[in-house]
């Protein structure tokens, strides 16, 4: 019997359109694999739907809220349906970047100094101050970023005082709290992880070089807007230890199947976590399926190792 | 330093090096990915400006289809010529007469969706920077081909008559003395998208005696005429003047956009270019699709199915406006007598595109003002469509558009800035 996999994409999210993409890719892998795949949408029948057929495992492509934020794996386990990816625990704890920073920051990990905040603070304590305070004591050039989102929706490089409040208008429309995060100039890497269950494993590292120097929406999903580099071109003592942040990262979290780390490596050759994806992008442009070729392996035979993996439990 | 050794590049385009220097401007963009929430149920989408086509009887597409392929079957699926299907032709005579325009069967071109007519005509006129006038704002697709073909986009101001003749003369004159060639006035003279304005009668006159003045082909654009709620707009520009404008029709909004049905009348000389390059891009414009519609207008109640969906669209406005004043007060609205479209403008300081992510929150989705022009103008601008939800979905967008639009006044409030 070919192991049936459900693959969830789409939802109703910021990101719904990464997610179809990553959902077709991913299942065209594995149907090329031998795999019996369904491609559905979260809605009002999923629940009885994956009650009544119950495949072998889901595959939930789902970004954003609900498909990252831990919400559909809590519900896929209390189910009892297994699914590719991280438990609904973990999954929360890394959605939420200010969280995963504080968790790598215990383990030894270098992040970049930064502050979170709600929009209520700002309200109560008048937002000019608290800016102006933030922006003394972290230095720019600052990032901001919304504390839960992905493909960099909502993200500026604030290089001065000036254009402060307007990045954080940009990041309050997706989210209720904020992550000003201090810049670090250096090379973006982007650390891809398989586990299947006999201990993580790191892909070969993706260095990421926009045109327009920043990785922003457009230079993420436009072919021809970013060089790709694998391997990367840092020096093998460098990525050795980048890959070391990476499982740190990966384990601390307590992150299963598979994983995407973001890291900044400084010009000293350190690596800083950025933030860990429990739901990686599978498009056509996206880092974790690169690295996977990278290390020489198809993507339909491994995207059916990791299914088989998570159908094991 | 830490890059030590070559790695292996890509970037998922072998032929970045190749592409046309206008396709430069092609790109993935954050907004456009955001509305991919409006295929879902729960979003009200006051965004496309689609037809209702579930007011359309389906039994009479059946019955026109049935009997296409009875009668016709070989021809509907076979080549036909670049100009389009004769018989159809006849039949558009007619439909144009309703706008006042009588035109030969021979001037008339079949195109596919007059989206097809505008590509063509911009394809035939403009040479990189010459000079469109075009109303501000302008519909959105008409600012997209223009862009693509490296034209310069001048918008005229525009006000609830329609475009200002005055302002009309002085920006194509303002262009000619810096040296442009004014090649073309784009207008939608009957309400408009986006704004919903209709040009009066007095301002069309006006309008054409500037453009025959100085030389400048007009392209009236009219998809909307004929879905009048209380009383028929003037009579089409192109009803004064069969040699200095090219009439664009459609049958998207009158039928159904999925046929992909529209024409353009234009004087011979123009006509006969647009046949050879109609020819030379797509062959002949979908045969199958032309006798569909031919089919409908000869034995369904056309008209009648015109008037059932002014009256659906009427009361579906009648809602929109209804529930901006309960829900948004502040923010000032265009009154269309017609076609699909209310033009919002919002509280000084609010960027509807910098909103959008709220309103994916709140389930609701519209299109940003900045779309419909070509000098990044419209920031504190929407366009509602209020054609395609029910009439009580359209309030309940509005409802949370309005909640969108205090979050987001909040935001500015709260932050200060503008």
């Amino acid at each position: 019997m070919p192991l049936s996999v459900l693959v969830l994409a789409g939802g109703i999210s910021h990101e719904r359109d990464v997610s179809m993409k990553s959902g077709r890719r991913v299942a065209d892998a594995l149907a090329d694999a031998g795999a019996q795949v369904e491609v559905r949408e979260p809605d009002a029948d999923l629940i009885g739907h994956l009650i009544a057929t119950r495949p072998d495992v889901v595959w939930s492509t789902l970004h954003g809220a609900v498909g990252e934020d831990g919400t559909i794996q809590s519900l896929l386990e209390l189910a009892g349906i297994k699914f590719v990816g991280s438990d609904g625990h973990a999954a929360k704890l890394a959605w939420n970047k200010p969280t995963a920073k504080t968790i790598l920051h215990r383990h030894g990990v270098q992040t970049p100094e930064s502050i979170t905040l709600p929009r209520s603070t700002f309200r109560e304590l008048n937002a000019e101050s608290v800016l102006a305070m933030v922006g003394t004591q972290l230095g720019f050039p600052l990032i901001v970023k919304p504390a839960e989102s992905g493909s960099a929706q909502g993200v500026t490089k604030v290089e001065s005082a000036a254009g402060f409040a307007k990045a954080m208008i940009d990041a309050f429309v997706y989210c209720d709290e904020v992550l000003i995060e201090k810049f670090i100039s250096g090379t973006e890497l982007a650390v891809s992880i398989v586990d299947l269950g006999f201990g993580a494993r790191a892909l070969p590292p993706v260095e990421v070089e926009p045109e327009g120097g920043s990785f922003g929406y457009s230079e993420r999903y436009t072919p021809g807007e970013t060089n790709y580099y694998v391997p990367s071109r840092l020096s093998p003592g460098v990525i050795e230890r980048a890959i070391d942040v990476a499982l740190t990262a990966h384990n601390a979290l307590r992150l299963r199947h598979l994983s995407r780390v973001d890291l900044i490596v400084d010009e000293a050759g350190t690596p800083w976590f950025l933030e860990a994806n429990v739901t990686p992008g599978m498009t056509e442009t996206s880092l974790f399926p690169q690295a996977i070729t990278a290390d020489g392996s198809e993507l339909s035979e491994s995207y059916l190792s990791i299914a088989e993996a998570a159908a094991r439990g | 330093m830490t890059q030590t050794r070559a790695g292996s590049v890509t970037n998922f385009d072998s032929w970045k090096h190749a592409y046309a220097a206008r396709a430069s401007n092609l790109s993935v963009s954050e907004v456009r990915a955001l509305f991919a929430v409006v295929s879902r149920p729960e979003v009200v989408s006051l965004a496309g400006g689609m037809p209702d086509v579930s007011a359309l009887d389906k039994g009479l597409i059946e019955q026109a289809f049935n009997s296409m392929m009875a009668t016709r079957g070989n021809y509907a699926l076979q080549y036909g010529g670049g100009q389009g299907d004769l018989r159809l032709r006849e039949q558009i005579q007619e439909i144009m007469e309703l706008d006042g325009v009588h035109g030969s069967v021979e001037d008339i071109m079949i195109t596919t969706g007059s989206q097809h007519a505008l590509e063509l005509l911009a394809d035939l006129f403009l040479d990189a920077g010459d000079v469109v006038l075009v109303e501000a704002p302008s519909y959105v697709g008409a600012v997209g081909i223009f862009r693509h073909k490296e034209a310069h986009i001048e918008h005229v101001f525009t006000d609830d008559d329609g475009i200002s003749p005055e302002a009309l003369a002085e920006a194509a004159d303002r262009m000619a003395e810096a040296g442009k060639k004014v090649k073309l006035l784009y207008l939608v003279p009957n309400f408009a998208n986006p704004s919903g304005v209709t040009l009066t009668a007095e301002r069309r006159q006006e309008v054409l005696k500037v453009c025959k003045e100085r030389g400048i082909l007009i392209i009236e654009d009219n998809p909307y005429g004929l879905l009048y709620f209380e009383e028929q707009p003037p009579k089409a520009l192109r009803a004064f003047d069969s040699e200095g404008v090219v009439y664009l029709g459609s049958f998207s909004k009158i039928l159904s956009p999925g046929l992909r049905v529209g024409y353009v009348l234009a004087p011979p000389a123009i006509r006969e270019k647009l046949v050879l390059a109609n020819e030379s891009a797509i062959l002949s414009p979908a045969t199958f699709a032309q006798m569909l519609v031919s089919e409908y207008l000869s034995i369904a109640d056309w008209k009648g199915q015109i008037n059932t969906y002014r009256k659906l669209y009427q009361e579906k406005r009648d809602a929109a406006l209804e529930a901006l004043e309960q829900y948004l007060p502040r923010v000032k609205t265009t009154r269309p007598n017609g076609g699909f479209f209310l033009w919002l403008t919002l509280p000084e300081g609010l960027n509807s595109k910098e909103m959008l992510p709220l309103a994916v929150n709140e389930l609701v989705a519209y299109t940003p003002g900045t779309a419909f022009y070509g000098d990044g103008r419209g920031a504190n601008n929407i366009r509602v469509c209020f054609s395609h939800p029910t009439a009580a979905n359209v309030k309940v967008g509005i409802q949370r558009l309005a909640k969108v639009v205090n979050l987001q006044l909040d935001l500015l409030d709260t932050f200060r800035a503008e």
